[in-house]
């Protein structure tokens, strides 16, 4: 159900755009592309700097799958718990280029036996992988048609993403996967009882938006053909500040650009931005050097403390007076004690 | 916000990347693409299919492939009529005899565009008259 009313959701999306956007191409072609990329970067300015950036860390979680900085004779592993600014920076690249902690999921099941089994999740691992580096090379290519001249990388990434030179236009191996790879992080969701109980609108929308993307965009390539020179001088006039309305584009350009718009305005206020909350993972971007550094938890208040030392010197005379063990004997100097503010740890 | 520097300087990368379109164009120093396709030379107004509409221009590629398959692949070629003139499936004699300069045609939308086309593997440009 749930998933039927997100697909309901990006269907509607669609049509609004393939019917109105050629008959409204001023809100189509320039509002809309320029209100979605403000709400894209201020949403993601917003909920990085003034939300998650309020929430203070005080300590390295030092607790990361690997062996922290110890003794000598102990093996550091340097890669999972690493000490250095260094090695947290490589840590963060394996993470958000290899998604090294999604690998690392195992899974608990029951299997024949019975025996108990905790395997990978190598599938959802790959079709990740696969899903989010065809999205990258997708986004460089488009890159031909916001910038004039077209940039060095696009032919390289064309070429090889068009290597087989399957039909003509040459079919982009990307364009495929990431509708593969969608398709399979949909199908866990559905088929799998347990992910299925856990998955939400917001899990099946976005997965039907971008699936919504990939098949305008395959659709616009090979079947329902624009005239992409139009598309190039209205994104460079987006690109530059000069908009201008396109002519002679098809509705389904249309379609493929408002589903792109309602992605980037969605982006900041879904699970999406996970996207700018990898680099926010306390797991994975902190230095494990406790065993180093004290770190002391900066919203600590003082606390009132009354030490053995203290209440011995207060009360000194009276427990040899009467016998009670007492460990400086000496009474030489009655100082008045007090109760001290110390600061501890929590 | 606690460290503030290391999130400010995050989302300036963050912004500069995605503000890649813009900055590229500025330090480019073409300003907005706008197409300029010259008219064939020889003044010919009739194409072999429509041209209103961007028609032409979205499915040129499309007509071409279906010629090329009919006459290479299965060996025939056949001709298309337009008001009565009969047309080869052609690119050289029938395409670049009215479209005859490839920079000034052809080029003016596939460089901007990024893309390549196979034609030219095979085919030669005809030379400027």
């Amino acid at each position: 159900m749930k998933a039927v009313s997100a697909l309901v959701a990006v269907i509607v999306l669609f049509a609004i755009a393939y019917m109105v956007g050629p008959s409204a191409k001023f809100v189509f072609g320039v509002a809309v592309p320029y209100a979605a990329m403000a709400v894209f970067l201020g949403g993601i300015i917003y909920r990085v700097a003034f939300k998650w950036g309020k929430a203070p860390v005080p300590f390295a979680i030092a607790t990361t799958c690997g062996q922290q900085k110890s003794l000598p004779w102990i093996k550091h592993a340097s890669l999972e718990n690493p000490s250095t600014t260094g090695g947290v920076i490589l840590r963060m690249a394996f993470e958000v280029l290899t998604f090294r902690s999604l690998f690392r999921n195992t899974r608990v099941a029951v299997k024949d036996g019975p025996r108990v089994t905790y395997d990978g999740e190598w599938v959802l691992w790959a079709a990740a992988m696969l899903f989010h580096w065809s999205f990258l090379v997708i986004v460089l290519r488009h890159m031909r048609f916001f910038t004039e001249p077209v940039p060095f990388f696009v032919p390289l990434l064309q070429a090889v993403d068009g290597f087989f030179e399957i039909g003509i236009p040459a079919l982009y191996l990307t364009g495929v996967g990431l509708l593969l790879a969608a398709s399979v992080l949909f199908l866990r969701r559905m088929l799998d009882a347990q992910v299925r109980y856990i998955s939400l609108m917001a899990d099946y929308f976005p997965l039907f938006l971008v699936m919504g993307i990939a098949i305008t965009g395959i659709l616009m390539r090979h079947f329902m053909k624009t005239d992409i020179v139009s598309v190039k001088e209205m994104a460079t006039g987006l690109a530059t500040f000069k908009p201008v309305v396109p002519d002679g584009v098809g509705p389904i350009f249309f379609a493929h650009m408002f589903l792109v718009c309602v992605l980037l305005a969605y982006f900041p206020f879904s699970k999406l931005t996970h996207m700018a909350g990898v680099f926010m993972s306390p797991t994975r971007n902190l230095r494990c050097n406790s065993r180093e550094v004290r770190h002391i938890n900066p919203w600590n208040h003082p606390v009132r403390v009354h030490t053995y030392a203290e209440y011995e010197d207060e009360f000194r005379d009276k427990m040899i007076a009467c016998g009670l063990p007492v460990d400086k004997k000496e009474t030489e100097e009655p100082k008045k004690a007090k109760a001290g503010e110390k600061k501890v740890d929590d | 916000m606690y460290d503030a520097g290391k999130i400010v300087l995050g989302l300036a990368v963050f912004v500069g990347v995605s503000a890649f379109p813009i900055w590229y164009n500025i330090a480019a120093g073409k300003g907005a693409y706008a197409v300029q396709l010259e008219p064939p030379p020889n003044g010919t107004k009739q194409c072999v299919a429509e041209t209103a509409n961007g028609y032409m221009r979205a499915e040129h590629m499309h007509i071409l492939d279906e010629w090329r398959n009919m006459v290479v692949r299965d060996g025939k070629r056949p001709k298309v009529t337009v008001d009565g003139v009969h047309y080869d499936y052609s690119l050289s004699k029938t395409c670049m005899n009215c479209h005859s300069n490839k920079e000034k045609f052809c080029d003016s939308c596939h460089t901007p565009a990024g893309v390549a086309p196979a034609c030219w593997d095979c085919h030669v440009a005809p030379e400027d008259k």
